[in-house]
């Protein structure tokens, strides 16, 4: 019999299924894989060279561009580590809008989570189903920062405006007119509020139609049962957070164990895993997506019954409104300094976390006193995710390396910074 | 979870007597400074310790303290310079570790901070460490202890250039394959070295030095005189309630 030896396969970075662009070097033995070994870098734009060269308010859409997927969750982080070096707190009526726009990011996150993940697999439908309803998040975005992904909406000390009253609508194409275009626009007559109300209410039988296609479907349980176990000791050790670790039994959530924002004041439960693998860990995203909408609703009703400043008034910090600056010469100066300078940050290092959808993002950051930051770190939940890959995917078919990237729901936004 | 961190600097003095530094940061969290040599006999403690139990390593990355607390634009004097002070003064990037400015705060040049998580206690803990050689910073590998340090050293290794002693694999990880220098340190140009195209006759990617000419939009300050402090918020967080009540009557 011939020798028979291990050969090696380049996956990526232009694949499909790579999530971007991910070159992963394969040893295989057979349709085994013995070692992987992820090449990352080739979204590498120096994010955090670029923060320490611009003043700290500037930094807050790079943000957006990292994880591109839960575009306001990143802002969060890095807002809060400079509302700690500063010392400040936003009104609660911002921390209500953060905690709702955090919780319709985390559903829009998953809802392209679950139809990237099922196309992966050979599951069409449920891709047509999720952005339905995705459609509908990145809405709401659009309704409240004027973008349809980078936000760009909270700043330190609150969030940059308040909920509008009216919400975009469709308008007559023909393709969409009539009774269809009524329809679409139905729920959209009121405030945005009442768009999101609406939205939230509807959503967990939205998330019904998701699980008949995949939660009892053999093909779908056959790609993922027993794929890419994870102990929650491993879990733990390979820095495995959100999801991936709760999808291993270790109920961890900051949200409830390090609560910012209104979380601590807003009812809800974490869902884990039993088995640690990539079917549990589904399992674990389509049950925290029914949980944001019962999160969102709380925030719908608190927001409606408490209207109120969404920013600190604090000059040094927060620039005037355009009235105040226009009569108050007071205000006309902060005005001038905060857009020419920006504000100085006491010297400290801090580090702020969040659930994002991903897992916890983290920012360290470093202030020597000036009015940028000397040191940005970010902590991206993919970034760790992936390093844990060698491990996982070691003893797997080819296959299974896809089931295994959709699990681990990477984006090289955050991967590569 | 203030009162979290008390008992946990005090756990870390009892355990720990003077090898290491306890302080603590503005959000609360106990920092531990750690000499390069303790760094993971720390590490291996903290771990295993049932007092402490940090079972996970959240992060990791590397710090380059070259020009801390260095401005480009002294504001204390008028001048006839304007805006061209800050534009050539001596910011970050503008001077080596040799050439720092007399008044920088930092003795040593590059640090490693790891950020520690318990789920066991529900604390996180800050520990650091400086590297003795600037030339050569060198500092043990936390690989064995927390697995996930890996790749996370690969990013301290590439972008600071900081060597981990015992890492298995220690490889560039973001940048370019080829890629010379370690472009988060801070006397590494923003604009960067060279710059990369395609060119049509040799028919292959070329590498260039760059042409774009540097430039300082926001000149770096200090000001001290900014004032962030809670009671002046508060006062104005009360004005502002008293205008809401005034406007709802």
């Amino acid at each position: 019999m011939s020798e028979i030896r291990n050969y090696t396969m380049n996956f990526g970075p232009q694949h499909p299924s790579a999530h971007g662009v991910l070159r992963l070097v394969l040893e295989l033995d057979g349709e085994t894989v013995v070692r992987a070994d992820p090449h990352i870098g080739l979204l590498h734009r120096g994010t955090e060279k670029l923060i320490e060269s611009k003043p700290f308010n500037q930094s807050i859409g790079y943000m957006d561009r990292l994880d591109y997927m839960s575009m306001m969750c990143s802002e969060h982080a890095y807002v809060r580590a400079i509302e700690q070096l500063l010392g400040i707190e936003p009104p609660m009526r911002a921390q209500y809008i953060r905690t709702m726009f955090d919780e319709i990011t985390r559903i829009g996150n998953h809802m392209l989570w679950i139809g990237s993940s099922g196309i992966d697999l050979g599951a069409m439908t449920v891709f047509l189903y999720a952005f339905r309803e995705r459609e509908m998040t990145l809405d709401m975005y659009e309704a409240v920062s004027g973008a349809r992904m980078h936000a760009n909406y909270y700043r330190p000390g609150g969030v940059y405006r308040d909920l509008p009253d009216t919400v975009p609508q469709y308008k007559e194409t023909p393709w969409t007119k009539g009774k269809k275009l009524k329809e679409r626009n139905e729920w959209r007559q009121g405030s945005l509020l009442d768009f999101i109300e609406a939205f939230a209410k509807d959503f967990p039988s939205k998330v019904d139609e998701y699980e008949t296609l995949l939660t009892d479907n053999r093909i779908w349980k056959q790609r993922t049962v027993n794929i890419g176990v994870l102990s929650p000791e491993r879990a733990l050790q390979l820095g495995c957070t959100g999801p991936m670790l709760r999808g291993s039994g270790v109920e961890w959530d900051l949200r409830k164990k390090q609560p910012y924002a209104a979380y601590d004041k807003i009812d809800f439960d974490i869902p884990v895993g039993v088995n640690g693998d990539c079917y549990d860990r589904y399992l674990v995203r389509v049950e925290e997506m029914r949980q944001s909408a019962r999160i969102i609703l709380q925030c719908v009703d608190w927001l409606r019954a408490n209207p109120g400043s969404v920013m600190l008034k604090n000059f040094k910090v927060i620039p005037p409104t355009r009235e105040e600056m226009k009569d108050d010469m007071e205000a006309l100066i902060h005005h001038f300094k905060l857009f020419t300078e920006g504000y100085s940050v006491p010297q400290g290092e801090t580090y702020a976390a969040v659930e994002a959808p991903k897992g916890e993002f983290g920012c360290y950051l470093v202030s020597d006193g000036a009015n940028k930051p000397f040191r940005a770190h970010l902590r991206a939940p993919g970034f760790v995710h992936l390093s844990a890959m060698d491990e996982m995917v070691k003893g797997h078919m080819l296959g299974d390396v896809v089931a295994l990237m959709g699990t681990m729901d990477i984006v090289f936004g955050e991967v590569d910074r | 979870m203030i009162e979290v961190s008390k008992s946990l600097s005090d756990e870390l003095v009892v355990v720990f007597g003077d090898k290491i530094a306890v302080s603590e940061s503005v959000s609360g969290m106990v920092t531990v400074q750690v000499p390069v040599e303790q760094w993971l006999e720390t590490a291996q403690t903290l771990r295993d310790d049932p007092r402490f139990a940090f079972n996970q390593l959240s992060d990791l990355c590397g710090v380059d303290y070259l020009g801390f607390g260095q401005v480009e634009w002294e504001t204390t004097e008028a001048t006839r310079e304007g805006f061209s002070r800050g534009v050539e003064g001596m910011g970050p990037g503008r001077f080596d570790w040799q050439h720092r400015p007399e008044s920088s705060h930092a003795e040593k040049r590059f640090g490693v901070v790891a950020h520690l998580l318990s789920t066991v206690h529900n604390m996180r803990l800050r520990m650091k460490t400086f590297a003795s050689d600037e030339g050569l910073p060198i500092v043990p590998s936390l690989v064995e202890i927390w697995n996930c340090a890996n790749w996370y050293e690969r990013e301290a290794f590439d972008l600071y250039g900081v060597i981990f002693e015992g890492h298995p694999d220690l490889r560039r990880i973001l940048t370019d394959y080829g890629f010379t220098g370690h472009p988060m340190r801070k006397d590494f140009p923003l604009i960067g070295n060279v710059t990369v195209r395609y060119d049509e006759e040799k028919g292959r990617v070329v590498y260039e030095p760059v042409e774009i000419e540097p430039r300082v939009l926001v000149p770096r300050v200090i000001r001290g005189d900014s004032s962030y402090k809670a009671d002046d918020i508060d006062k104005a967080a009360d004005e502002e309630a008293k205008s809401l009540a005034s406007g709802t009557e």
